[in-house]
């Protein structure tokens, strides 16, 4: 089954984390990647820019409307996707266990429901 | 189970069929539900397909005769079932096939046995951590037991649409999130098997403590579940103990209230009412849980079990052995109910005024638990306090739910002489319920 391992975590103001600290998490989000690159399980992996960057759309409304700033206002900010293809939901969560982001923040592991590969929508899980 | 032959009469063939149906679905149940389930994951289409298959052989084996191997035929019935249902549009259009999960069914297994035993899979299933605590036990016993959800939710004290919601959603879950039906590996299985013999003590517990003034119901439904786990996992000494724990408490329970239906306090029960083969049983567990050489919280649990059961009649239990059991097990699984145990214990071993200092040391986290009350009014009784035992009782009475339990403590209520000491027996201090109020304030 194919999950995303949703990384949520509070932003940090500039300053905040001192630089060998950024460098650290940087080393180690390094090796875990090779470790999932090295277990063929990596479909794909995003760290997102922080949440002040970003833009909503919505047309729930029936007209569009862009708004500046995230879909909700939460503490934590969704600040990474990393999409993953491992048999169950403990194989899911035990790569989300061993994410570095877990030790500062939470990682969310869904369950893809449907993506496009290869050009067409395809299915990964018993969704119905 | 045997072929009708052709000369028996309509309306015995019809109860033979009736009979080897039920009795197929009752002893194999879980089994098959946990065959079916393997594949897919989706517990809801393994137990649909086994409903469809019983309403089949209802229908079938009164005229075609009983089967040689109805669980087998009960099986494949029911595969087909599933696989009709994968090939149908409905799913075909919103569900891809996945071909590790969607393998075509091999019809030539029809063997249960053959096939092997998936029910610690669907146990552990059961009781995963993504799956809501609360959910867990009234899963085991739906899934494993065969129960329904009607018939669980009394003894969880909510509606039977309440529970059905809540396991519908917790199967649910388990499908869509991928929990798999594996043995996961030696690194987390420990965790696991917790998490299960947590599940089963919790039928155990409900049973307890949703006794009423009925004769109290045995434990059955938590005694077969722990039996299975104990044949499915019999190297788990821990899970020997939960076996041994559950049926120590099943051989004492007709012994638990008298013929007019009154609570009758463990050290006041005639060891001759209890159920000797059940305790023999107990002791095999327990044996074969120490030859493994890891203690741990239900082999202690059934160990202060076994030294009451041990005792004779007219005569108390063995103390000493109770304290160190009581203090090996506020060790190893601290908890309230442990604590005010203990408490009662160190009141016979050391003198009531020491039970009521280790009550009075649980401070505020006891200010709202029954059984500290309990034995804190029978302790003052004996202490010669009658005023504040008075008291200590109305607090017990007001925080019991249990009636038969309730009726017990507001005739030693009743009894207190106006002033001087009381002898008798305390409230025993493992009694069930205390267990049941445990967990829920653990939760």
């Amino acid at each position: 089954m194919r999950y995303a391992l949703l990384l949520h975590n509070p932003e940090p103001a500039p300053g905040d984390i001192p630089a060998e600290g950024i460098s650290e998490m940087e080393r180690l989000f390094s090796d875990y990647a090779d470790a999932l690159v090295g277990a063929g399980v990596l479909v794909g992996a995003d760290v997102l820019q922080f949440s002040h960057a970003t833009t909503t759309v919505t047309r729930r409304t029936g007209a569009t409307q862009v708004q500046d700033g995230p879909f909700a206002e939460t503490k934590e900010a969704l600040a990474g996707v990393f999409v993953i293809d491992v048999p169950d939901l403990d194989a899911a969560v035990a790569w989300a266990e061993k994410c570095p982001g877990a030790s500062y923040g939470s990682v969310e592991v869904r369950p893809v429901a449907t993506s496009i590969v290869d050009g067409a929508w395809t299915g990964h899980g018993p969704a119905e | 189970m045997t072929a009708t032959s052709p000369d028996d009469r309509v309306d015995s063939v019809d109860r033979v069929a009736y009979d080897a149906a039920a009795a197929a679905a009752r002893d194999g149940y879980g089994r098959l539900v946990a065959l079916l389930a393997a594949g897919s994951g989706d517990l809801q289409a393994a137990e649909d397909a086994l409903g469809d298959a019983l309403e089949r052989a209802l229908a079938t084996w009164p005229e075609a005769g009983v089967p040689d191997n109805p669980a087998g035929w009960l099986l494949t019935v029911a595969r087909r079932r599933l696989r009709d249902r994968h090939r149908s549009a409905e799913v075909r259009r919103t569900m891809p096939l996945v071909p590790e999960r969607h393998a075509p069914v091999r019809l030539e297994d029809v063997d249960p046995d053959a096939v092997g035993d998936r029910r610690l899979e669907l146990m552990l299933v059961c009781a995963h951590p993504a799956v809501d605590p609360v959910a867990r036990t009234p899963l085991m016993l739906t899934a494993v037991l065969g129960f329904t959800a009607a018939q669980v939710a009394p003894a969880f004290s909510v509606p039977a649409a309440t529970m059905a919601t809540r396991l519908v959603r917790a199967k649910r879950r388990i499908k869509d999130a991928g929990v798999p039906f594996v043995l996961p590996d030696r690194s987390v299985l420990p965790d696991r098997m917790a998490d299960v013999l947590e599940a089963v003590y919790g039928a155990y517990v409900v049973e307890w403590s949703t006794a009423d003034a009925e004769p109290r119901r045995l434990p059955s439904e938590a005694l077969r579940l722990a039996e299975v786990l104990a044949q499915l996992a019999p190297r788990d000494p821990e899970v020997r103990g939960l076996a041994a724990l559950v049926l120590l408490s099943t051989a004492r329970a007709a012994a638990r209230t008298d013929a007019e239906g009154r609570f009758v306090p463990l050290t006041e029960q005639d060891p001759g009412r209890w159920d000797a083969a059940a305790i023999a049983r107990a002791h095999e567990h327990l044996r074969a849980a120490h030859a493994q050489g890891a203690v741990g919280r239900f082999q202690l649990e059934a160990a202060v079990q076994a030294v009451h059961c041990a005792r004779r009649a007219g005569e108390p239990p063995d103390r000493a052995a109770l304290r160190r059991l009581h203090d090996a097990l506020q060790r190893v699984a601290p908890s309230l109910g442990g604590a005010v145990a203990r408490a009662a214990v160190v009141a016979e071993t050391d003198g009531p005024a020491a039970g009521l200092a280790a009550l009075d040391a649980l401070g505020d986290a006891a200010a709202r638990f029954q059984p500290a009350w309990a034995v804190r009014a029978e302790l003052l009784a004996r202490l010669g306090r009658a005023e504040d035992a008075a008291a200590a009782y109305d607090r017990a009475i007001t925080l019991t739910h249990d009636p038969v339990e309730r009726a017990h403590l507001e005739s030693r209520r009743a009894s207190m002489p106006p002033q001087g000491p009381l002898s008798g027996p305390p409230v025993h201090p493992t009694a069930r319920s205390d267990h049941a109020r445990d967990l829920r304030l653990e939760r």
